[in-house]
Order: C-alpha cells, then sequence, then structure tokens
C-alpha cells in the first residue's frame, strides 16, 4: 500500500479548493449520520449490542490463528481452495497466475476495499484482461480513472451531475440516460449485464468469513455482489486476514451493527452467505471457489499496541462522523483508507513514514470513537502513532523543540512564571485591545482566519499571590 | 460529605491568558460556599506534549503536576474538561504502572472534578445565584463531552441563570476545529471546521456562547473577532460570575 505522490499539504489545499466536493461530502455524510441515529436508536439497548459486537471481535482476534485454521479446514472441505497471501503482491501473482492458467478474459469484480489496497486492477489489466468493477459507484469510478474516497461509498465526492458527466463522456450516454439518478442506474446495468454474462472470472471481497462453516459473507445493496459470484466460472473472494467471526451466531451481532452503522440499514439489501463452488446437482454457483487470505502487514499490527484497529468492519461511520474528514474528503487521505480509521490503518500497515501525516490529521474530538459499533479507541491509537512519529524522526523541528522547552520549563515553576511574563512583554506589543492578528512564522496558520489572544501580563498566580500579601501562598482565601 | 474546600488546578491558559476567567472559577466557587486553595508551583498538564506523541516530556510534566496536586487531600477542580481529561483519564494511562506515580496518578484522578461537574454533582448546585442579560447558548467541547461525559451540567447551571434566555446551538457537538498544535499544523483544515462553528453560532440568536475550555473558547473567539461578529465565546465561569468574559478582560 502506497501513498500518492503529492504531499499531503498539497493534497488539502487542492481538496479545499474543491467547493462542489465538500458540499457533497459534507451533505452526505450528513444524511448518513442521520440515518445511522434512526437505525441505532431503534435497538432495545444498542449499547449492549455493541458491547457484543465488541467482544466478538475482540474473542477472534485473541485466537486468530485458531479460528483461521478452522476456517480454511472448512472452505476446504466445502470444496473451495485457500491461499493464504503474505504480502500483497503475493496475493496478486496467485489471481494473475490462475486467471492466466484458466484463460481467463474477462473479471467481474464486486467491491473489495483489500483489491484496492494491494492494487490488483492494474496488473490485470496489463495482462490483457479486461477487469470490470461492477459496484455501482466503483463502476463510476473506474470509469473516471477516480479512486473511491470513502470505504463504503466510494462516490461520495461525486455529485450526480458529475456522475451524468462520467457517463456522457465515457460511455457517450444521451441527455436522457442521464435525466436522473434511476436513468443512469438503468443504464449501468445495461453495460454491467453484457460484463457478467460473459466474464471468466468473479472477484469479490469478503464482509465476514463464517470459521465455524467455512463460509464467506458478502453485504450489498445492488445485487452485484450475487452476480459477481455467482455466473462466472471461478469465484475469487479476497479476504483481510482479520475478517473472521467464530460461529454464524457472532455473524448475525455483526451483520446487526453493520448496516445499521455503515448505511442506517436494519440488514444490507443484500446479504449472501456462500459456503463453496456449486455442488453437483446444483443449477448454479461457480465451478472454482478461491479464498485469498491476506495478512499485508496486519500479523505484525495483531501483535503491536494497535491491534484494536483490527477490530474494524469497515463500515464507514467514523469517516461520517469525523469533522476533518467532512471538511476534506476522502482523497486528501492519500490512502484507500481514509477518515479515522484510515489515518489508523494506513500507517499501521505501511510504516509511519509512508503515512506519517495521518494521525495529526485529527483534533482528536473523538466523534469516530462515539459511533463506531465495535467501539475502537481510535483516538488513542492516534496518539500512540504521533509518538511512534516523533520516535522515528517525523516530527518537525520546530515542534520538537517547542515540546523541549515546555518540558523544561514546565518542571520549573519559577522559570514557568518568567517565561510567561516574557511571552506577554513581547506580545504585549503586537497586541490590539488585547488581541493579536499576525503571528510570527509556524504559527501564522492561526492568525490566517482567527485572531489569537495577547497573554496577560499579571498571571492569575501573581494575581493570587499578590492578593495573599506574599510572593506565593496556599493558603484558603476563607 | 459536601467538601468545604478545594485545589484549583487553574490550568496554564486560564493562568497567563484569561486570568480573569480564574477569578471567576473563584467567585463562582466560593459563593457555593467553598474555599479554595490554589496549589503552589503548578504549571501545565502536559497535553501539548501528551497530543504531539512526546511521551517523556508528557510525563514529566505528568508527574510534576501530580507532585504539585499530592501536597494535600483537598479534592480538585480544574475549569476545562480537557486538561480535567487529562488529569482524571490520561495521567493513569500514562503512569499507571509507574510504582510510584501510579498510584498517586489514581489518587488524584479519583477526586479531581471539571468546574460544572463539581458544582453540579459533588455539590448539588445549579442555581449559583448568577445572573445576566441576552440570550445564552453552549458549546459543548470535545474532550469535556467525550472524555468526560459533561453536556447536561453547563446547560443545567446556563438555565439556572436568572434574567437571561438560552437557545440550543445547531452542531453543538461538532468539534470547532481547534485541537491544540491541529489549529496551527493543519490550520487550513482548522480554519474550515471554525467557519463552519461559527456560521453555526452567528446563526443560533445567541449573544453568548459558554464553554467549558478557554482553549476551544479563544479560538471561536479568536475567529468572530476577526469576522467583527458582536456574539461572544466566554468561558462559563464567567457567566456564572457575572464578570465581563475573556474579551473584555483588560490585558
Amino acid at each position: 500500500m502506497n501513498p500518492v505522490d503529492v504531499p499531503f499539504y498539497r493534497r488539502v489545499e487542492e481538496a479545499l479548493g474543491k467547493t462542489r466536493m465538500r458540499q457533497a461530502v459534507r451533505h452526505t455524510s450528513g444524511r448518513a449520520m442521520e440515518s445511522r441515529r434512526a437505525a441505532i436508536a431503534e435497538l432495545d439497548s444498542s449499547d449492549a449490542v455493541r458491547d457484543q459486537a465488541r467482544a466478538i471481535r475482540a474473542r477472534t482476534l485473541s485466537a486468530l490463528d485458531q479460528h483461521l485454521d478452522t476456517f480454511v479446514t472448512n472452505v476446504e472441505k466445502n470444496g473451495g481452495t485457500v491461499f493464504f497471501a503474505e504480502t500483497g503482491d503475493d496475493a496478486v501473482d496467485y489471481i494473475r497466475t490462475l486467471a492466466r492458467e484458466r484463460g481467463v478474459k474477462t473479471i467481474v469484480k464486486g467491491k473489495s476495499m483489500v483489491s484496492e489496497e494491494i492494487e490488483l486492477n492494474p496488473v490485470l489489466e496489463a495482462d490483457g484482461m479486461e477487469v470490470v468493477e461492477t459496484d455501482l459507484g466503483e463502476f463510476i469510478v473506474q470509469l473516471d480513472n477516480d479512486k473511491p474516497s470513502h470505504i463504503v461509498a466510494p462516490i461520495l465526492h461525486k455529485t450526480k451531475e458529475d456522475c451524468a458527466r462520467v457517463f456522457k463522456e465515457k460511455l457517450g450516454a444521451t441527455d436522457e440516460e442521464v435525466a436522473g439518478v434511476p436513468q443512469m442506474t438503468q443504464l449501468a446495468r445495461r453495460v454491467l449485464r453484457k460484463a457478467f454474462l460473459k466474464a471468466d472470472m468473479g472477484i469479490s471481497g469478503v464482509n465476514f468469513g463464517v470459521a465455524e462453516t467455512g463460509s464467506i459473507c458478502i453485504c450489498t445493496n445492488e445485487g452485484n455482489g450475487r452476480l459477481s459470484t455467482s455466473m462466472p466460472r471461478i469465484h475469487v473472494a479476497m479476504m483481510g486476514m482479520e475478517r473472521l467471526v467464530p460461529t454464524a451466531a457472532d455473524l448475525g451481532v455483526m451483520l446487526e451493527v453493520l448496516g445499521r452503522s455503515g448505511t442506517g440499514q436494519r440488514l444490507t439489501v443484500y446479504s449472501n452467505i456462500l459456503s463453496g463452488p456449486r455442488r453437483p446437482g446444483e443449477p448454479d454457483g461457480p465451478e472454482e471457489f478461491h479464498v485469498v487470505i491476506v495478512d499485508n502487514g496486519r500479523s505484525e499490527v495483531l501483535a503491536g499496541e494497535l491491534a484494536e484497529i483490527l477490530y474494524c468492519i469497515r463500515c464507514g461511520a467514523c469517516l461520517y462522523a469525523c469533522p476533518v474528514y467532512q471538511t476534506i474528503g476522502g482523497h486528501a487521505y492519500g490512502s484507500v483508507y481514509s477518515g479515522p480509521v484510515g489515518s489508523v490503518l494506513s500507517p499501521a500497515l505501511a510504516g509511519i513514514h509512508a503515512f506519517h501525516e495521518l494521525p495529526h490529521a485529527s483534533t482528536l474530538c473523538g466523534a469516530c470513537k462515539e459511533v463506531c459499533p465495535v467501539r475502537i479507541d481510535i483516538p488513542r491509537m492516534l496518539l500512540r502513532l504521533r509518538a511512534k512519529g516523533v520516535e522515528a524522526g517525523e516530527s518537525p523541528q520546530w515542534v520538537s523543540l517547542g515540546i523541549k522547552v515546555l518540558g523544561w520549563i514546565g518542571t520549573r515553576p519559577r522559570l514557568f512564571g518568567l517565561a510567561g511574563r516574557v511571552a506577554a512583554r513581547v506580545a504585549g506589543m503586537a497586541a490590539t485591545d488585547g488581541w493579536i492578528r499576525e503571528l510570527p512564522a509556524h504559527l501564522a496558520g492561526w492568525t490566517a482566519t482567527r485572531d489569537f489572544p495577547a497573554p496577560a501580563k499579571e498571571s492569575f498566580q501573581e494575581r493570587w499571590a499578590k492578593r495573599q500579601g506574599r510572593s506565593s501562598t496556599d493558603r484558603s482565601r476563607s | 460529605m459536601r467538601p468545604a474546600r478545594v485545589q484549583l488546578l487553574v490550568t496554564c491558559l486560564v493562568d497567563r491568558f484569561f486570568p480573569g476567567t480564574g477569578e471567576s472559577v473563584v467567585s463562582v466557587l466560593e459563593r457555593a460556599g467553598v474555599a479554595v486553595t490554589l496549589p503552589v508551583g503548578q504549571t501545565c498538564c502536559g497535553q501539548p506534549a501528551f497530543n504531539a506523541g512526546y511521551d517523556a516530556d508528557s510525563r514529566a510534566l505528568a508527574r510534576h503536576t501530580i507532585d504539585v496536586l499530592s501536597a494535600s487531600d483537598d479534592p480538585i477542580v480544574v475549569p476545562s474538561g480537557s486538561c480535567g481529561d487529562m488529569v482524571i483519564h490520561q495521567y493513569v494511562a500514562m503512569l499507571g504502572d509507574d510504582p510510584e506515580y501510579g498510584p498517586k496518578a489514581r489518587a488524584i484522578a479519583a477526586r479531581t472534578y471539571e468546574l460544572t461537574t463539581f458544582l453540579t454533582r459533588v455539590l448539588g448546585v445549579t442555581d449559583v445565584g448568577a445572573t445576566a442579560t441576552g440570550t445564552l447558548s453552549y458549546h459543548a467541547c470535545c474532550h469535556g463531552l467525550r472524555g468526560l461525559g459533561i453536556d447536561s451540567e453547563p446547560k443545567a447551571l446556563l438555565a439556572g441563570v436568572r434574567g437571561a434566555t438560552t437557545c440550543p446551538l445547531p452542531e453543538a457537538e461538532v468539534c470547532c476545529g481547534f485541537g491544540g498544535l491541529f489549529a496551527v499544523k493543519m490550520a487550513d483544515i482548522s480554519g474550515e471546521m471554525l467557519q463552519r462553528k461559527l456560521d453555526a453560532i452567528e446563526a443560533c440568536g445567541a449573544d453568548v456562547v459558554a464553554v467549558t475550555d478557554v482553549s476551544c473558547g479563544m479560538h471561536m473567539a479568536g475567529g468572530l473577532r476577526r469576522r467583527g461578529s458582536r456574539v461572544r465565546v466566554v468561558h462559563i465561569a464567567d457567566v456564572l460570575a457575572g464578570a465581563a468574559g475573556p474579551n473584555a478582560e483588560p490585558k
């Protein structure tokens, strides 16, 4: 997983300049949060259900190796094949080799963030295969040579006018065909239907693997997941190593919180549970069923202090809830995983050097933690990653210097008081009515949009001491 | 039992930037019948270092503050949800395993209260005898709201102010974009988040928006000042003390 080349501050600048994109993100995020609130409120005790979901994730990850063993055994028992990919490249190679050996020409894909993470499509396309994204949002992203900006809603950043433009430019659609969302959906269906009929391979993601049954569960709202996995003769399911639940009963709990948190639905429209290839006598289903389990850094995360991020079930609620995400959209994060969860997951998987700014792209307001269906303490992990960044030498020098000074004088009260008086003296010269309009150097960003208060000549502690009639006191006033 | 005396952890921002707010805090507590002491040697709780990822420096500042507050067994009142969360939750997380400071951190966490929580939950007071005119509103600072669960407490205190009406602030629970160093390091994003907050503040019809943290308060007040707005953002202690608030405080 590589970050995009453009530096973070440039990406943010670019994002902030896109007024229409930002309106779309804020509008859709707001609506998603409303739906989530209503759907969660329907549960008799939503807190208890979320606790239960969290407990399932904790239990699964604390013995992940065992659950993976059980899962693999049961997938194979069902007639499926499992490949464990240690790296993204291993996964890509396996799928490319399989496709080559089977003479695959056309691949239909259901939505899979893991496939984005390991950058699968370009490799298959370079091999001459036609790869068609069949999730409506991903389809538009692919047509427009764009990137998904939200893990659940890939074109959150696009308006319907943007989509109409893409359809006209890339599919030669008429005005009538892009007159509204239903018309555009119909057009996409006509195009995709042809791809489904001729595809030799279907690639899907996995929302949950069920260890005890060797099944995979795929949640979609468009039915494309069902077509991608049942019409082509080969189905390849790509699964992040951590996306398991031990039992079918556990799956029920997870589906309950996933739909409500992610899309405000009681259940996603299509929740498909697939258990292996077509059996003798069955009328449909693929001839071959492959599960590619992707590690790609997850084992290391699991063993470290950020393991909790692997509880994530990719509902996308923390993105919707995040005021930073709402302000800059997903692309500015420069990673397939954006928003609060992405700010942890991206540096956790790819290393702090690659994504050292992301843990700082947060006010630590805690809105992410508040909405998380499995109660991941994202702010805590952002703090851990900030500390990792400091250790790795990624913190700017002026910040390091400032904090060192604070640490030094903050443990020496007299010096602290003196520094405050000096700061007040200096700042006083730049202030009008107690406010500063322009701060220098690294602090200038503050005064670009807001005034800064000047420190008081006499601090509270100094006033207090004066009133007590001695230089310092802890005597009660009354 | 109702404590007769408390220690005030005034916070470095109130101390150096808004000393008048510190005096408001003392006045409100004393009017509620509680004597106030000011532990000697207090500086900064360490949150800037903690939030920036400087573990050694934040621990040093935490140990210093713990020592300052350990000199007395009195309850500790802090006029900040953010520094309050630091003392109540983060010190224990940082130093919990430390043989010397772990137990001290836990002892202090157990007797530290954010100001509005202390007034309403410990003293059981919602009417502190405050009067004001105009319309008051309330913005929920994030660390207080989500770290300490403070929301009904300040609202109850504001509802108890005589002579003033209150109005809700739309999106009151959405962050103002301050975030400490975030406001400087990611000033563009922070500035945009602030504009969204200020739009809501100016549209809600309030004359004064009260907050539980002067840090977020100075962020919003600085933005309103730049806009030339007539609406003011002040610490809730200044409203409760009937004082003019941080903006009008002559420095």
